[in-house]
């Protein structure tokens, strides 16, 4: 079969305002990223074949990638949407490259929004809030969305003897990050001791173990190599991209500590011809502090179960060996639901075309993007570089 | 009204034997007549091989603590004046793992690897919930 491997490259790339937005609609963030990005890419819609998109739960439609397309009026010849949780948003990149290297369109806008802190009256927050899980098998039982995570963190503490205080430091780089980052939400300085000594919410997880609830809205345009040389932007190569997917309920998952992020990893790094050591930065799924140590140690950056000591060395930090959530991730940048990582992209991106100021990483050719969904359920790996 | 305003199961097609059972205070699990491989949650088929030919068969009930949380934030107000619960997984000794609260003893005696059993917990006339509580050792 042939590979993925350098066919596409994203030539534009751009974030709506983010944090609370009061004064936009969901569809209106979604439409708002889109725009941006492709003023960043200099592109008319006449040169956009291809909408994806996922629903936002403030303003949802039924075909929510048709609505978008009709609200801009572009008549693409391919149109999706796709939902699976945090995970979203990188199939959905897999999805439009696959659709480009097969010759279904040429050129993709990839762009969603959601308002989950201005969209959404409190009792509909509430009501999704009090059903999560399985709904016979889980949901009777009282779990929270921390909660199912909380389980994930706690096996991880009884095998490996990862402390809360790791687990923290997690979170505290995040907003080390972001306080570089103009566009965050939360931007003030945070210790391990705040993290720890803040509300216990779901123990071992306190609150600020757990990300954000946001608006916003992200986009970028996917195009192929040879197109991708007409725009003023540097092309960011799609080098490797890989899923999987292993449950969808966590009381069913075979192994709480290591998850389905082997397999989209293996499967990215086979197609880019690359390894963990190549990797100049990450941006990882941070839903909750303890998804980011199974990733780490998942995606092979280092020994399972050490991912604690890993960010606790500060090997993630910018400067450190491998810095992640340059931008602040959804612990400190910002976390409106489904469209979450797609700010991670955005942000890769921004890195790699050396634009991301105080922020920058230095050096920064080739970038690993990993997204997860559900409770570490589905997940989707890209590997993306400068250069093919 | 204990429980009014909690997530209540309701039973399917698929599932109704299962929640008989609870109300019969039996944990039933399904086993695969072709292989032999117990399975939770309910199916119309075996996880390992695929065969159609699974029966139910009553488990003993007892398993281990995979993993638990102490939910602070309850999820709503029906569950608030249970917090702080214990929400786990537990490896049944028939091979499955299920979801369950820990109940019958303090929040912070619940720990990984611990031995528990099954207990029912009646919400309505209908539906009878299994939880689990540590294995009394003396
Ligand atoms: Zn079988």
């Amino acid at each position: 079969m042939e590979s993925l491997r350098g066919k596409t490259a994203i030539i534009g790339a751009a974030d709506s305002d983010v944090g609370v937005v009061p004064h936009m609609s969901a569809t209106q963030l979604c439409v708002d990223a889109a725009l941006k990005a492709m003023d960043d890419a200099g592109i008319t819609k006449d040169e956009i074949d291809g909408i994806v998109s996922c629903d936002s739960w403030a303003e949802p439609f039924l075909y929510h990638a048709e609505a978008i397309s009709e609200y801009l009026q572009i008549e693409p010849k391919y149109c999706i949407s796709v939902g699976t949780g945090g995970g979203t948003t990188f199939s959905l990149l897999h999805h439009a490259a696959s659709a480009i290297a097969t010759g279904i369109c040429d050129t993709v806008l990839i762009t969603m929004a959601d308002s989950l802190r201005s969209g959404i009256s409190k009792e509909k927050a509430m009501k999704t809030q009090a059903s999560t899980g399985h709904p016979q098998f889980e949901s009777p039982y009282g779990p929270s969305v921390p909660s199912l995570y909380a389980l994930i963190a706690r096996a991880h503490m009884a095998e490996f003897g990862t402390t809360a205080e790791q687990l923290a430091a997690v979170s505290v780089t995040a907003r080390k990050h972001a306080h570089l980052n103009p566009a965050a939400q939360m931007r003030e300085l945070i210790t391990v001791e705040d993290v720890v000594n803040s509300r216990m919410i779901a123990d071992p997880l306190h609150l600020y173990d757990c990300s954000l609830i946001s608006d916003g809205g992200s986009a970028v345009i996917l195009t192929s190599r040879e197109k991708a040389k007409n725009y003023s932007k540097q092309p960011v190569y799609l080098l490797g991209v890989g899923e999987g997917h292993r449950h969808e309920h966590i009381s069913q998952a075979q192994s709480l500590t290591t998850s389905a992020a082997v397999d989209s990893g293996k499967r990215a790094y086979e197609m880019a011809g690359l390894g963990p050591n190549d990797i100049d930065f990450a941006e990882l799924y941070d839903c909750f502090t303890p998804t980011v140590l199974i990733e780490l140690e998942d995606l092979g950056f280092c020994e399972k179960g050490e991912g604690g000591a890993f960010v606790e060395s500060g090997a993630v930090d910018l400067g450190g060996l491998l810095p992640i959530n340059t931008h602040g991730g959804l612990l400190s940048h910002c976390h409106p639901g489904n469209p979450g990582s797609m700010f991670a992209l955005t942000e890769a991106v921004v890195q790699l075309r050396n634009e991301a100021g105080r922020r920058q990483v230095n050096d920064a050719e080739v970038a690993l993007v990993h997204g997860q969904g559900g409770i570490m359920s589905s997940h989707t790996t890209l590997i993306l570089g400068k250069e093919v | 009204m204990e429980h009014a305003g909690k997530n209540f199961p309701e039973p399917t097609i698929e599932t109704e034997a299962y929640w008989d059972g609870c109300r019969n205070r039996e944990l039933l699990i399904q086993q695969c007549n072709q292989c032999g491989k117990s399975q939770f949650y309910p199916r119309m088929m075996c996880t390992n091989c695929m065969s159609r030919n699974v029966h139910w068969v009553k488990a003993t009930g007892k398993g281990k603590v995979k993993t638990y949380t102490i939910i602070h934030r309850a999820i709503s107000k029906a569950y608030a004046k249970e917090a702080p619960y214990v929400v786990a997984i537990i490896e049944l000794y028939e091979g499955p793992s299920l979801m369950s609260n820990i109940v019958g003893c303090h929040p912070r005696d619940v720990n990984v690897g611990q031995e528990v059993e099954v207990t029912f917990q009646d919400w309505s006339e209908e539906i009878t919930i299994p939880m689990f509580t540590p294995i009394e050792r003396d």
